[in-house]
């Protein structure tokens, strides 16, 4: 990474560790939500953005990543941060194992199966044979974890930056992971699988490899959100997330990692924003910035920063 | 026996939903290699139009008749303005779009009509008729299904406009070539699926109930029929429509209980794609390099 | 007499490919014009630029009007039937199906009734095949099917793009002279695209010869046939 580069994110993480420390307990709560929206929405951007395998069922893996969490914390005690590792690995498997079938689907066909996954997980959650672990339909509430070592912050703040260290983790592996053979690998199959096919890339092994690494960021940030919110209940985990989720790496930008803070942002505070006007309004917006930024901002904000940045860069050149 | 009587018959009423959506959702695909995910909201904003008709005091069969005729401007209007733009962009640009449609429709939907559920009422007499076995409104919603199916068949098949909608889905370069104006035909056959799942809603609603979610689980069975019958044969997916809905009745009652009915649907769309992607009556289409 | 058909200075582009660079030529009513040229030279794209279906700049007059800049389906209205490059048939409907749709601007139901007896009086072998699927005909009779849908039209003028291409010679020869009996008896005007310049030599009254989108040669037929010189240099026999 270049000194230039550097400094905005410096300038980034210094703004993300003195937050909790300058906003409300609520705001911090937001904020949190905002890191484990960030992790969830770069692995659904590995798949759809880098990758171009749709998927309209990330919520699935958001909500087998919740219950893993509550299930090992509320039925056998397992602390909070174990619970992570556990998730990652359960999503990583179930992740490769839906790729495989989804090999053989193209665009819309992997859409539409991905779609059908989305929309009936809730009703698998529900089913009264799972209850004793699923909680049913009433879910399963969870203790909010205290602040270790008896630090002077509250747990809401420690929460968070827990949350942002694990973010930091994992935003450092996907960088370190698309910028190099895998990442050149992944935007290949998708611009042209044929091609990469006939030049002897294991497109298969590649594709299926992105589906449980992206399901497995996606559960990782399922758990995360299940500890900060304290509860996981099947209606909660609803198509409409898996949309929410499409929203956000459409939104912050396709194919970016920086994208996937800026999608966080917009999810998050949109609808708390919206909610004023109408409880149908968060949605109406949504269809509508998704309906603009395909016509207007197909690169997202991402994309129009990285424009904007050019141009100025540009201007600064021809002086 | 008898329960399984009446599963089976039951199953062919909701079958003929699926059937009427899954067919609509093919025509929509043979046209334009589109899959529409808006189309159960479509049709269940239509039946919304159609509460508040009713609700402001029009006789049911004249508010059925007007829904329908909404229906179908409310397909062509979107047709033209929503989808043609996106026509030949990437994929998941036209899904984000239809996704995006999806979510518009169900929140506006929401704000007009509040989320509280509604009934909505049945043209036919709530007395079962077929003794134990069917209700008069499983009845009739076949017998709806069955017209409207017979109807759009004779129209593609004896009309001429049917034969110029049918060319242009087949070659619209060949079909320019005669005169057909191709743009106008894919509106023409989004209006006629918008219709078809409006009549679609409007039998459906009776029986779970108007509310703005409601078309999500009975999309998800429409898809599976669809894909089942062959994702580009509509006789397939009229076929695939009844047996997905005497399948899903009859494992739901007998195997493995109601509540993961929606799963079966999941398990079938997963399968057939995996398996045989063509369905049971379409053709396999091979990409060239 | 105002020519039926006049091109001046077209350019076309498939993108950024350009293909024609300023093509001019024209065409009297009632006659059968030829444009020759190696693959590659530029006339099928002649062809699809008179009927729009590729980007065009330079005028284009149909019977004094300016049909450049028009949609296909308007063009087509105007009288003109375009028998593409492979046929364009209609595979998966019947072959009646296929001709109907030939006729499908037309008002005229009585007509049109007529005018499938008609062609069938030109292609028995089509009135056989009348309720079979499209896609199973053999090459020649796809290519009597192509021919036939452009007359359901009833057109001042036929495109025909490479008529001759993938069949037997004696096929192609009846298929000719059915051409040139329409041509007369129906006052149907002919724009023939071909590679086989020896046939469409014997067909045509007027021909042009392309290359690499340009006009290098015209004439009339005979002159052309009788040139020793331009047939061995340009046409190859």
């Amino acid at each position: 990474m270049t000194r230039r580069q550097l400094i905005p994110i410096a300038i980034l993480l210094l703004v993300a560790c003195a937050l909790p420390l300058v906003v409300s307990n609520y705001r911090v709560f937001q904020f949190n939500l905002v890191l484990v929206y960030a992790i969830a929405l770069l692995g659904l951007n590995i798949l759809t953005g880098y990758n171009g395998q749709i998927s309209l069922g990330h919520g699935a893996f958001y909500a087998i990543g919740a219950y893993c969490a509550a299930i090992l914390m509320d039925k056998y005690g397992v602390p909070y941060w174990a619970t992570l590792p556990v998730a990652a690995v359960v999503c990583l498997v179930v992740g490769f194992l839906f790729g495989l079938p989804a090999l053989r689907l193209e665009g819309l066909y992997l859409a539409l199966a991905t779609f059908a996954l989305g929309v009936s997980l809730p009703h698998l959650l529900k089913y009264h044979h799972l209850e004793k672990w699923t909680g049913g339909v009433q879910g399963i509430v969870i203790a909010k974890p205290d602040p270790p070592f008896g630090l002077p912050i509250n747990a809401d703040q420690w929460l968070y930056y827990f949350t942002l260290a694990v973010a930091i983790l994992m935003f450092l592996l996907a960088w370190n992971l698309l910028r190099g053979r895998v990442g050149r690998a992944l935007v290949a199959i998708r611009d042209n699988h044929i091609a990469t096919e006939a030049m002897g890339v294991n497109n298969a092994m590649f594709k299926s490899l992105a589906f449980g690494v992206s399901a497995m960021y996606t559960g990782v940030a399922g758990a995360l959100g299940a500890i900060a919110i304290q509860y996981v209940a099947p209606d909660s985990f609803n198509i409409f997330v898996s949309i929410v989720f499409l929203v956000g790496i459409v939104i912050g930008g396709l194919a970016s990692i920086s994208g996937a803070i800026y999608g966080a942002l917009f999810i998050q505070f949109v609808p708390n924003i919206a909610d004023e006007i109408s409880k149908a309004a968060p949605w109406a917006i949504f269809g509508i910035f998704l309906i603009g930024f395909v016509y207007l901002m197909p690169m997202g904000i991402a994309g129009a920063v990285r424009m904007g940045l050019a141009r100025l860069q540009r201007k600064a050149q021809n002086k | 026996m008898d329960a399984f009587l009446h599963q089976v018959l039951a199953g062919l009423a909701t079958g003929g939903i699926y059937a009427s959506l899954a067919l609509a959702l093919v025509m929509i695909y043979q046209s334009t290699h589109l899959v529409n995910f808006a189309q159960g909201e479509m049709a269940m904003f239509a039946t919304y139009f159609a509460w508040s008709l009713i609700n402001a005091g029009v006789p049911y069969w004249p508010a059925f008749f007007l829904t329908v005729i909404f229906a179908f401007v409310l397909g062509v209007v979107i047709e033209r303005v929503v989808i043609r733009p996106v026509e030949n962009a990437p994929v998941l640009a036209v899904v984000v779009v239809f996704i995006a449609l999806l979510v518009i429709l169900n929140s506006v939907t929401g704000w007009i009509f509040s989320y509280t559920i509604k009934t909505f009422p049945s043209p036919f007499p709530a007395e079962p008729i077929f003794g134990k076995y069917m209700s008069a409104h499983e009845a009739g919603a076949i017998g709806v299904t069955l017209v409207v199916l017979t109807l759009l068949y004779l129209f593609f098949r004896y009309t001429p406009l049917g034969l110029a909608m049918r060319a242009a889905a087949q070659n619209p370069d060949s079909a320019r070539l005669v005169g057909i104006r191709v743009g106008w035909m894919l509106a023409l056959g989004w209006g006629l699926a918008a219709a078809i799942g409006g009549i679609a809603g409007m039998m459906v609603a009776p029986i779970v109930y108007l509310d703005p979610n409601m078309m999500g689980g009975i999309l998800l069975y429409a898809f599976a029929a669809a894909l089942v019958g062959g994702i580009d044969s509509p006789g397939g997916a009229v076929l695939g429509g009844f047996m997905v809905g005497v399948l899903e009745n009859v494992l739901g009652a007998f195997v493995i209980g109601n509540e993961l009915k929606l799963v079966v649907a999941l398990v079938l769309i997963i399968g057939v794609l995996t398996v045989k992607p063509s369905g049971f009556f379409g053709k396999v289409f091979v990409t060239r390099v | 007499m105002a020519a039926l058909l006049e091109v001046a200075d077209m350019h076309a582009a498939y993108g950024p490919t350009r293909v024609l660079h300023g093509i001019s030529f024209s065409m009297q009513e009632g006659t059968i014009t030829t444009l020759l040229g190696a693959n590659g030279a530029g006339k099928t794209t002649t062809l699809r630029a008179l009927c729009a279906m590729v980007k065009t700049r330079g005028e284009i007059r149909f019977a004094g009007q300016r049909i450049d800049g028009r949609a296909t389906e308007d063009i087509v209205r105007l009288g003109v039937a375009h028998v593409p490059d492979g046929r364009g048939t209609f595979v998966n409907l019947t072959t009646e199906e296929n001709l109907r749709l030939g006729a499908y601007v037309r008002k005229d139901r009585g007509g049109i009734d007529a005018d499938l007896e008609r062609v069938f009086g030109y292609f028995p072998r089509l009135k056989e095949r009348r309720a079979q699927q499209a896609g199973t005909l053999s090459g020649g009779e796809q290519q009597m099917l192509a021919v036939s849908r452009a007359l359901m039209l009833r057109p001042r003028l036929m495109l025909l793009d490479e008529p001759s291409f993938g069949l037997a010679p004696l096929i192609v020869k009846e298929l000719f002279g059915i051409l040139r009996t329409v041509n007369q008896k129906e006052k149907v005007s002919m724009l023939v695209v071909e590679q086989n310049a020896a046939m469409a030599l014997d067909l045509a009254d007027h021909a042009y010869l392309i290359e690499t989108g340009r006009v290098v040669l015209s004439g009339t037929a005979a002159d052309i046939k009788r040139d020793d010189n331009v047939r061995r240099s340009y046409l190859g026999y």
